[in-house]
Order: structure tokens, then C-alpha cells, then sequence
């Protein structure tokens, strides 16, 4: 079937088995093999992108289901030389070992920080409204579909930790 | 021309003399801009024009034959291309350092969970459809699949257990004790694929592995070919833990079907399948007992180990490996029963031996010090041995008592209270520690060095796992020729490159790196010859070569690139020493008294292994060995069902690694050592020595917390009622 998807900024049309996921249709048919395969079963967040700017394991979502959608893979966040301010902050802090993980971890990381922008509560936050201050119980609580088995937790969330400070001012200053 | 080295005597420390200063230092992953941007290629990650794509199709039955495949339902999909089985087909994959094809069983069935077929088709949603579609006759034959059905082969040395109870009926406190661990997966976070193509008879693997001077053996054994014949590419492979040391049967799957089909085939195991067929741990049953005089010193020790394995693989985890060596006591003796089931084969899975067997020895220690009435640090500092307590060979660099001490302060071990001393409303706190030793070996490896004006590259087919060998290869190799390490370029995971130990045993660092260290020592003297002056007056530093009062630039001294290659094996410091890294771990644990939960608070680990090549890479291997300990005591249980041997616990939402909400900020700390008698670089592995008795020092806290110990592990909700329960709490 014709499938057309907005991926990192571009328009691709694609001839798509229904079957296809959209992590396949990503890592297959597009060649943007950053989005990892860790489970194919939703449980290990390798797979995580944005659509429509809100994070997916996309392993769980079929391409026909994200039809028109925007989609953004860690490919779309920066490259070699030009990085991110979270991609660097990565690489800094030592956020990963083999790597495999990691892809899912900084998208998961990118729609975490906007869901908290947006005021989204979780499980361990003091409130249901009102501001959340990004705690490391914070980070790790919102960051754990999202499995490392290098067990590079500590400098995963150091350096979500140090862009959250960023990007929260960063915040204060667009709304002033 | 090869420089040969062997490890027979101290080396002078060169690394320290040397003036770039980029060893130690905690420099960025120079592979991490690719693995942050989704651009590090992975094994299953290559296009290849025309590939076609495999599924494999494992057995369902714990021991039989195949009588026969019906594929004509999987006929009728467009684009199916056919099922490949039969002789070549591997039952599983290769034990570490096997260098040989591992067991192709033919037809035979010996676990539930063993591929016997692979499917390719155009696409993978085809050929996962087509996989549905086998129709499998089986022919079932009786089946041990219950531990307690199981034949034992029993190893003991019966005088040495006669000592020990000898001296166990005269001490004045004794520790009889049984601990349970259950079997565990590596479940590395990319599965297990491979990509084969062939040109003409030449075979190009693209696969995800530990040790591809091993694995090409394995391969052109499995295959029917010569090594010649095969190339391995493992550029990135995403973790291994053990899982992937050796060749596995996707594959000589996509192999055999890539050859047929004349067109490049990709088979990659779904999650289920890595965790129904590639090597676990074993579970093991482990009784402990520890005799020690009134001042708490051991007089005897037994670290007797119950485990399981399939018939015809000849591993069997070490389990009492550190239980050797860390702790004095005469009389030792050490039994293990290992039983035979028509389950998934164990084999290496990160810190074979220490990661159940300190979890359970450190525990003993820990019942010791309630015993005896000691603190439990100072029950360890009054039994470190002067010597291997069982072969009386001298310790290289031991850093134990150290460590020991430095972690208790870190930690402020002192504020630790009595038993169940401590609650903040529902929650029981408490603290708790442990001891942590891995053997540090030297294995066979060889890399070339070529220089280029003031720019190198280092070539070996070392693999990195995430284990950092792309920082550290580079930065040695800069550190010894006074460059930057931005001038340095590591070439890895290809088998066209020299051989290397591969990622393995915690001894890929110290091996590769060595003959990293070797050959460009090799450069080191070829640069003086150009400089017409002695090796010794030479200083190398921003790529500057100075001698005496000649100073040249390396960019214009190097007109025509030099190279050098070297290989390091090991000698006579192997006999003469033993050698190991060692640590200690601190934790402080929070166990709710109502649901059992447990929470790690605080964990602080201290060791000592040698030098440390970069201590930002290093680190992270520590924690993520830690982060292991702590699944291992708290969550990690491969379940199987002992009526079927099927593994039951086979994916990430019932298998359950530790994620980030388990897992605190962790500190750790590396004390200054240099080990002469490891390798030349002075460098022993950190990769397995944070697991081992990480675990216990979590459920020696929970013990503390609670008043009750816990035997049976991982300590999960349930055990942890039940024992409170059990003891009228
Ligand atoms: S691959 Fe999608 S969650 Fe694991
Ligand atoms: S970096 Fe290896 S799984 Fe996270």
C-alpha cells in the first residue's frame, strides 16, 4: 500500500506491505537504521522515535497507522560534527556503552523533557499540577521503558539531567 | 616483521614516563558522535543489493528428531524462497574461545528452543509468515527437563573435604549455609544477526561477536571451508556480556541459504529466541561452609556448587573461581555436582564463576561477621592471605585491603546500624558490603601500528562491545607516539586485521593493548633510527619527536608511513604470580516492610585493577558490572518450566534487567595501582570485576535492614514476605 510519512523534515512516499512496522519501514525501507530493533515487542524502548512530536516505540506501530504523520529519528537530531546539545551531553557523560540502546534513550529523553515541559506528571511526582523539577527519581521514573543493558544509567541521566537545566531555562526565556 | 612478546618478567612502566598525557585521562568515546546520531552500523544493519531475509524456526520439543518438514503452506506466499536445515546447522552457539564448530546435531532435537530450520523469503514479513506455515513432524523421546530428575557428575577432592570438616568440627564458629541463584540471560540489548554473502567461495559475514579471530574458525569449520575462505566484520556490536563469544547458529543459517540462493541473506533471532537459544547462566545450588578461630579467622572453607548442562558441552561455570584465592583459611575444598538436562545450554555469561559464586560466598562472610561478632570489613581485613591460600604462588599487585578501607570511608560505613535498627515509616534501611575479585589473564593478540606524518592508525580485529576499546587502543597509541588522540584511528572488529584476544574474560584490554603498547614501542625505535639518536633519549609529545637538541616535526620527520606490528602471549609472570583486580562495594538498601520491595539507596565501589586507561570508559564498565550485581540479587530469574524445559521468562517484560528506576547514582572510585607483572601497560580487566559480589552487598544490606537473610535469589517480593513472614515478622 502507499504509505507517505513526513521523516526528520522530508516528504517520503513508500510501497509498503501492510505488515510493515514503522520501525521496519524506518530501518528497511528508508535506511535509517538509528532507530534500533532491541525486542520488536514493545519492552525495551530501543526502537523509541517522535511522532508527531510525542515519543512511540515504533515497533508497535504499523507505517499504515502512522500515515501522514511527522516522525522524527534520532537522525534527524544532529550529525557527526553537528550534535545536539543532548546527543553531546551523551557523549560527555558516557550515557552508553555498545550504543544499541542509546538511540532509543535520546528520543525517548527529547519527548520526555517536552512531556515535563508540558507540565505532565508521572508516578513519583510530588504533584498532579503545577511545574516538574527534574530530579534524578524524575528522569529515572519517566526513562524506564527505555532498558540499557550496558547499565549506562547514571550517564544517561547525568546528561538528560544537564540539557534539562538548559532547555527549562531555555523554556523561561522563549515564554518571557 | 613481528615483534613476539611474551610476558615473562616486569616491564619497565614506559606509560608512565612518556609525556603526551592522554592515558588515564577520561576522553570521550571517539565512536560516540556515530552511536549518538544512529549512525554506528550495527550487524543487521547493512544493504545489500538482493538480500534476502531469514527467520529461524526453533523446535518445540525438548529432545527427539525431526522426521520432516512440510513447507507447502509456506509455498503458497509470494516471495518465499525456501527452508534450509540439516548437517551444517548449528544445535548452539559455540562455547568462548571453542575455535571449532560447536555440536550440529543433524536432525536431532536435545533442547526446546534449539533452531532446526531457517526460512528466508523477499521480505522479513514474508518470511515470518513462512516460518508460521512449517508444518514440523517430530518424533519425541523422553526428556530430562526437571532439576530434580537430573544425573549428577560429581568432581571432589575427597582428602581436601576430609580437611575441611575436620577443621570444621574444632572451630569455634562455623557458617553451614545454602544459597540458591537463579539462571540468567545476558539479554544484550541488540540481538544476534548476521548478514552472509558470498563471492564466489570467498564468505563475508557481517555479525554480531566477541572474538572474531575465534569465530572465523568456527565458521570455516561449520561451513566445510578454509579459514582463508571467510571475513568477519564486526565493527559495533551492541553488548555481548558473554552471549556472543561464540559463533551462533544464525549464522551458518543465513550461510547455508546466502550460497543457495546466490543473493546475500540477513537472519536476525527475534528476542524469544535469543532467550530460548543462546547460552545462559546455569541456576546453581551452593552450600557454604566457613570455619574461623574466635578472632574470625578462617581455618577451612567448602564452596561446594550444584549447576546444570546439556549433554555434550563441556562448560561449566566456575563458580567458586574467586572463592579461591580472596580469603585465607588452610583447609580448602571445593565440590561440584553438575547435572545433565535437555535444557538451553549454559555457557559464559559475564564473570562466569564470580557473579553467582561471590553472590553467595560474600553472603557467607557476611553471616560469619554475626557469628564471630566482627564488623564485616574488619572480618575481611583480618583474612586477606599473603599468598594464594591454596598454591601458596605470591600475589602480583593486591589491592584489596585498600580498597576495603578506602570504600568504607567513601561510604561512611561507620554510620551503619545493628540488624533492623533503622525505619522511616514502612521502609527498613539498612546497610551492607561485600568483597570483589576477578583473575586477570593475558591472552594471545596482535595489532599493527602505522604511522603517517603525525597521524596513526591502529589495526587489529579487536572487537568493542561497549567496553570502550576504540578510546583506550587509540589513546595508548597516542600516549607512546606523542600525538593527540583526536591523530589516532582505530580500525577494529575485521578479520582481514591482525588477531586479536577478542572481548572476552575481562582480558581484552590488557591483551589488545599490549600489543597496541608493542607496536608502537616498535615505532618508538624506528622514529629514533630516523632521528639518528638512542630509543631512551627520545621524547615524543605533540607530535613533536625531540633528541638531544634536535627537535623535528613528525609530519615532516615521517616522509613515507611506518609500520609495525606485534603480538603478546603469555610467560612466566603467569606461573610466578596471581594475578587479580580486586574491590570492595558499599550499599545502602531501603525494604518495605509490607510489599517486600526493595530499593538500592546509595552504592559506592572501590577498586583496584592496575592501570586504568581511561577512567571515563572504565568507569562505566564498573557500573554497568554493579548494575548486574544488582539484577542478580534483586530481579534477573530465567524461569523454565521443569514439566517442558521451555524457558518461560523469554522476553524484556518477564526477564527483568534492572532499568532505570532500580538503579541509584553510582559511585565509583579507582585506586592509583600498577600491576608489573599483568602485561607491560600494567593494566588488569575491570569489565567483570564490578559484578562480582555486587549482588551481595545489596542483600547483605537487605539482611542488615531487615533482621532475616535471605537465601534463595533473586531476592523478589514474594521471597522477601515469605521470609519475613517465616521469621514472625
Ligand atoms: S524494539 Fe520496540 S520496544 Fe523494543
Ligand atoms: S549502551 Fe548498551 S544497551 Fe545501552
Amino acid at each position: 500500500m502507499q504509505i507517505t510519512l513526513t521523516v526528520n523534515g522530508e516528504t517520503r512516499d513508500m510501497d509498503l506491505d501492510p505488515r510493515v512496522t514503522l520501525l521496519d519501514a524506518l530501518r528497511d525501507h528508508l535506511r535509517l537504521t538509528g532507530s534500533k530493533k532491541g525486542c520488536d515487542h514493545g519492552q525495551c524502548g530501543a526502537c523509541t522515535v517522535l511522532m508527531d512530536g510525542r515519543r512511540v516505540n515504533a515497533c508497535l506501530v504499523l507505517a499504515a497507522m502512522a500515515e501522514g504523520a511527522e516522525i522524527t529519528t534520532v537522525e534527524g537530531l544532529g550529525r557527526p560534527g553537528s550534535l545536539n546539545p543532548l546527543q553531546q551531553e551523551f557523549v560527555a557523560c558516557d550515557g552508553f556503552q555498545c550504543g544499541y540502546c542509546t538511540p532509543g534513550q535520546i528520543m525517548s529523553a527529547t519527548g520526555m523533557l517536552a512531556e515535563a515541559r508540558d507540565g505532565w506528571p508521572s508516578h513519583v511526582s510530588e504533584s498532579l499540577a503545577g511545574p516538574v523539577a527534574l530530579t534524578d527519581g524524575e528522569i529515572a521514573e519517566r526513562m524506564s521503558g527505555n532498558l540499557c543493558r550496558c547499565a549506562a544509567y547514571p550517564g544517561i541521566r547525568q546528561a538528560i539531567s544537564n540539557c534539562a537545566g538548559t532547555s527549562a531555562e531555555a523554556a523561561k526565556e522563549a515564554a518571557e | 616483521m613481528t615483534v613476539n612478546f611474551r610476558m615473562d618478567a616486569p616491564q619497565p612502566r614506559l606509560l608512565d614516563q612518556t609525556g603526551q598525557g592522554v592515558i588515564h585521562k577520561p576522553l570521550d568515546r571517539p565512536e560516540g558522535p556515530l552511536k549518538v546520531s544512529g549512525r554506528a552500523t550495527y550487524a543487521a544493519e547493512t544493504h545489500l543489493p538482493g538480500m534476502a531475509h531469514g527467520v529461524l524456526v526453533t523446535a518445540s520439543i525438548a529432545r527427539g528428531h525431526v522426521e520432516a518438514i512440510d513447507d507447502s503452506a509456506a509455498h503458497e506466499l509470494e516471495g518465499y524462497l525456501g527452508c534450509w536445515n540439516g548437517e551444517r546447522f548449528l544445535r548452539n552457539p559455540a562455547q568462548g574461545m571453542a575455535g571449532a564448530a560447536p555440536v550440529q546435531p543433524g536432525d536431532r532435537v536435545d533442547f526446546r528452543g534449539q533452531p532446526i530450520a531457517v526460512v528466508v523469503a523477499e521480505t522479513f514479513e514474508t518470511a515470518r509468515d513462512a516460518a508460521r506455515r512449517l508444518r514440523i513432524l517430530y518424533s519425541e523421546e523422553d526428556a530430562v527437563t526437571d532439576p530434580a530428575e537430573a544425573e549428577f557428575e560429581t568432581k571432589e577432592d575427597a582428602d581436601a573435604a576430609r580437611a575441611v570438616a575436620e577443621a570444621l568440627e574444632t572451630a569455634a564458629h562455623r557458617i553451614d549455609a545454602t544459597y540458591t541463584t537463579a539462571s540468567h540471560a545476558a539479554a544484550a540489548m541488540e540481538p544476534h544477526a548476521s548478514i552472509a554473502e558470498w563471492n564466489g567461495d570467498q564468505l563475508t559475514l557481517r555479525s554480531a561477536l566477541q572474538m572474531l579471530r575465534f569465530n572465523a574458525l568456527e565458521l570455516a569449520d561449520a561451513m566445510g571451508l578454509e579459514r582463508g575462505q571467510v571475513r568477519i566484520l564486526s565493527p559495533y556490536v551492541g553488548g555481548g556480556f558473554g552471549s556472543k563469544l561464540g559463533l551462533g547458529p544464525e549464522a551458518v543459517a543465513a550461510s547455508m541459504a546466502a550460497r543457495d540462493l546466490g543473493r546475500p541473506v540477513r537472519v536476525a533471532m527475534t528476542r524469544q529466541q535469543v532467550f530460548e537459544t543462546v547460552l545462559r547462566r546455569s541456576e546453581t545450588v551452593q552450600r557454604l561452609r566457613l570455619a574461623a578461630d574466635s578472632g574470625g579467622r578462617l581455618t577451612a572453607l567448602a564452596h561446594d556448587n550444584r549447576q546444570f548442562q546439556l549433554l555434550g558441552e563441556g562448560f561449566a561455570e566456575p563458580v567458586p573461581q574467586a572463592s579461591r584465592f580472596l580469603y585465607a583459611g588452610a583447609a580448602r575444598s571445593y565440590r561440584q555436582d553438575l547435572g545433565r538436562m535437555h535444557r538451553t545450554p549454559s555457557g559464559s555469561v559475564r564473570a562466569p564463576g564470580e557473579a553467582v559464586g561471590q553472590l553467595a560466598m560474600e553472603a557467607a562472610m557476611d553471616e560469619l561477621a554475626d557469628a564471630v561478632g566482627l564488623d564485616p570489613v574488619e572480618l575481611r581485613l583480618r583474612n586477606i592471605p599473603d599468598a594464594h591460600p591454596g598454591t601458596g604462588t605470591r600475589f602480583s599487585a593486591h589491592g584489596l585491603e585498600a580498597c576495603l578501607i578506602d570504600g568504607a570511608a567513601r561510604f561512611g560505613w561507620d554510620r551503619r546500624a545493628g540488624p533492623r535498627a533503622r525505619q522511616e515509616g514502612d521502609w527498613l534501611i539498612g546497610m551492607g558490603m561485600a568483597g570483589a575479585a576477578r583473575p586477570n589473564m593475558l591472552v594471545p593478540s596482535e595489532a599493527r601500528v602505522t604511522l603517517a606524518g603525525d597521524r596513526a592508525t591502529v589495526e587489529t580485529d579487536m572487537t568493542d562491545i561497549g567496553t570502550g576499546s576504540y578510546a583506550i587502543l587509540s589513546q595508548i597509541a597516542a600516549e607512546m607516539l606523542g600525538l593527540p588522540a583526536e591523530n589516532v584511528t582505530a580500525r577494529l572488529g575485521d578479520t582481514d586485521l591482525p588477531g586479536a584476544s577478542g572481548s572476552g574474560g575481562s582480558f581484552g584490554a590488557g591483551s589488545s593493548g599490549s600489543s597496541v603498547f608493542l607496536a608502537a614501542k616498535d615505532l618508538r625505535g624506528q622514529i629514533a633510527a630516523l632521528m639518528g639518536a638512542a630509543e631512551d633519549g627520545l621524547t615524543l609529545k605533540d607530535g613533536l619527536a625531540r633528541a638531544g637538541n634536535v627537535e623535528k616535526r613528525l609530519a615532516d620527520l615521517i616522509a613515507e608511513p611506518i609500520a609495525a606490528t606485534a603480538k603478546i602471549e603469555k610467560g612466566e609472570m603467569a606461573k610466578e604470580t596471581h594475578q587479580s583486580g580486586y574491590g570492595a562495594h558499599f550499599c545502602e538498601v531501603a525494604v518495605h516492610a509490607l510489599t517486600g520491595e526493595i530499593r538500592v539507596r546509595r552504592f559506592e565501589g572501590t577498586f583496584a585493577a592496575g592501570r586504568i586507561l581511561n577512567e571515563k570508559t572504565a568507569r562505566s564498565q564498573c557500573i554497568g558490572g554493579i548494575v548486574w550485581g544488582i539484577g542478580a540479587a534483586l530481579t534477573e530469574e530465567l524461569v523454565h518450566d521443569a514439566r517442558t524445559g521451555q524457558p518461560v521468562t523469554r522476553d524484556l517484560a518477564s526477564y527483568h534487567v534492572p532499568a532505570h528506576a532500580d538503579v541509584p547514582q553510582i559511585g565509583v572510585t579507582f585506586l592509583q595501582e600498577r600491576d608489573d607483572a599483568a602485561n607491560p601497560i600494567q593494566a588488569k580487566g575491570v569489565g567483570e570485576l564490578g559484578i562480582s559480589g555486587a549482588g551481595a552487598a545489596v542483600l547483605n544490606a537487605v539482611a542488615n535492614a531487615t533482621g532475616v537473610r535471605l537465601r534463595d535469589y533473586p531476592a523478589t517480593p514474594d521471597r522477601v514476605i515469605a521470609a519475613l513472614a517465616a521469621a514472625g515478622l
